[in-house]
């Protein structure tokens, strides 16, 4: 085998894979780029270089609709957070067999693999005004009318959000849980640490990249998101997500390059700051 | 392990209520879908038939669910071909060092976290641009790769990370060829677990939406199909269609998931 195959090689194999990337992802954000600055005269989209679509959404409309989407992510995080670490440290240092934990792993992972759209709709059932939720609470006197914030509202936005990407919170959390080694807490114990202070000083420490890993999909996830805003938010809620899809809705597709390329910088600048915090390098 | 303590017992406890939150609301939709024809779209449940199950494969009122469905089947096995051949040459191309590997594989995150809305309107705008039309088996098969080649590719570096190289060293030793060691020792090795990544890039693709909702043309896809009717469709039909399409993608994951453990456990047995 001549030398210079062997070190073209590798070249060779990751080109398929390279030329998929560079078609679909960093040419079409490029683009995006070089769009943000054509002109837009209500019909079509012209080259040129103009900051216009950035004059335009310097608005109040979309400072209010950013703060929204900054809401949504916060309480997300928060709720996937909470929800998601107690969830994984059960799996990780109270299910004792290796054969368990991923069965129950994979329990919680199912639901991922299958359709968003499904999950969001099986809600209304539940949440509706005539929904089970609320025939609940009414059957057992507890109010008089139905709820109306349950669905179609932003209580209902973060549910949605929760019960859709927790996931993502929950497998780099468990990933990080279940490389640490056993012999720390048995020492910890040992020099007479209480369970509460192994937690603090021992295990929450080594479970900060998985936080972060987990972190950095959530904003991600969240940063764009609009469908789950349509779906659950019921026409009132607003992300911005929503509001470049609406701009794609009615051609306007500088103006919505525009405000993609602020929701790219905006998400960047956050996960930058997390990774400030956090160092996730020793997850790599 | 330790003895049960208190905590183990109120984590257990809170383990089963998250279960419950992440299935809870899909067997609602499943009991739902088994009413009688008279049935609604809210509780209590209206008779028991398999009136609404059968229902999904008739002609709707609201539209047709067949050729979305033959539509996503198509889309979701090319997507798989082109996964499973670009992520594995790619992933053996990682096995050995070379200049610019950082670069590679942090595109490769950056299609995973970058908000696939800009995915989606990127392709929308090159398109637009080059003033081709979009479509599901064009546009949308790129919005569809960008999703499922990175966790392809993450998963085929784990496995070659437990792949033992002395196997295609020993087949080289006595004069075989590259391809002839890929197809002869390599495949066989890898070839149940490529069954798991390919089922999974599957489902993936099968229930993809965000990506593709803004460059799919003028033809659906099932889930863009299914978003359009949660608006207009005002019979347990949309229930039924999702249980079936659910239990569709769940049984394919199953399968994956105890293919790739038989793999694992096979692995273990040699080392």
């Amino acid at each position: 085998m001549s030398e210079t195959w062997k070190s073209l090689k590798p070249y060779a194999l990751i080109t398929p894979q390279t030329l998929v990337f560079l078609m679909f992802l960093v040419f079409p954000i490029l683009m995006i780029g070089v769009v943000s600055f054509w002109e837009f005269n209500g019909y079509s989209m012209t080259p040129a270089f103009t900051l216009d679509n950035y004059r335009g959404i310097l608005t109040d409309v979309t400072f209010k609709t950013y703060l929204n989407t900054f809401k949504f992510l916060a309480l997300t995080w928060l709720a996937t957070l909470l929800i998601g670490y107690p969830v994984a440290y059960f799996l990780a240092f109270h299910v004792p067999k290796l054969e368990w934990q991923i069965l129950l792993f994979l329990v919680c992972t199912i639901p991922f693999w299958t359709s968003n759209i499904i999950r969001m709709i099986s809600w209304v059932p539940l949440l509706g005004r005539e929904g089970l939720v609320n025939q609940g609470l009414m059957g057992v006197g507890l109010i008089q009318e139905p709820l109306q914030f349950l669905l179609f509202s932003d209580f209902a936005v973060v549910l949605g959000m929760v019960h859709l990407y927790i996931i993502f919170m929950i497998a780099p959390i468990f990933n990080s849980l279940m490389r640490i080694e056993r012999s720390l807490v048995t020492a910890a114990e040992d020099l007479g640490a209480s369970g509460l202070q192994v937690f603090k000083e021992v295990i929450l420490p080594l479970s900060a990249p998985g936080i972060a890993i987990g972190s950095i999909f959530i904003v991600t996830l969240i940063m764009g998101e609009f469908v789950t805003v349509r779906l659950m938010g019921g026409g009132q809620s607003a992300s911005v997500g929503k509001l470049i899809q609406t701009q794609i809705g009615s051609l306007q597709y500088p103006l919505a390059a525009a405000n993609a390329i602020v929701l790219l910088a905006v998400t960047m600048l956050i996960i930058v700051s997390i990774l400030r915090v956090l160092d996730i390098r020793k997850e790599l | 392990m330790q003895k049960r303590s208190l905590t183990y017992y109120l984590l257990l406890a809170f383990f089963c209520l998250f279960v419950l939150f992440l299935y809870g609301p899909m067997i609602t939709i499943f009991m739902l879908s088994m009413q009688g024809p008279e049935g609604g779209l809210t509780f209590p449940m209206r008779g028991f038939s398999f009136y609404w199950l059968g229902q999904v494969f008739q002609e709707q009122r609201v539209g047709n669910f067949i050729e979305p469905f033959v539509r996503s089947l198509i889309l979701g096995i090319a997507v798989m071909a082109i996964t499973i051949t670009a992520s594995v040459l790619a992933s053996m191309g990682f096995r050995q060092r070379f200049k610019g590997s950082t670069v590679i594989f942090y595109m490769t995150i950056a299609s995973l976290i970058v908000p696939s809305i800009l995915v989606s309107l990127g392709i929308g705008v090159v398109f637009q641009v080059m003033g081709w039309p979009t479509n599901w088996f064009t546009s949308g098969l790129g919005a569809h790769l960008t999703w499922t080649l990175p966790i392809a590719f993450l998963i085929m570096l784990g496995i070659f990370n437990r792949f033992n190289p002395s196997y295609e060293e020993a087949a080289r030793d006595l004069g075989a060829t590259d391809s002839k060691t890929f197809w002869e020792i390599v495949m066989p090795l890898i070839a149940p677990s490529l069954l798991g990544v390919g089922l999974l890039t599957f489902t993936l693709s099968y229930d993809e939406f965000t990506r593709t909702s803004l460059v799919s043309g003028q033809s659906n896809t099932l889930p863009l199909e299914i978003f359009g009717m949660t608006t207009n469709v005002t019979s347990p039909a949309l229930y039924a269609l999702g249980t079936l399409t659910t239990i569709f993608s769940a049984s394919l994951i199953l399968i994956a998931f105890f293919a790739y453990n038989a793999v694992v456990k096979r692995q273990r047995g040699k080392a």
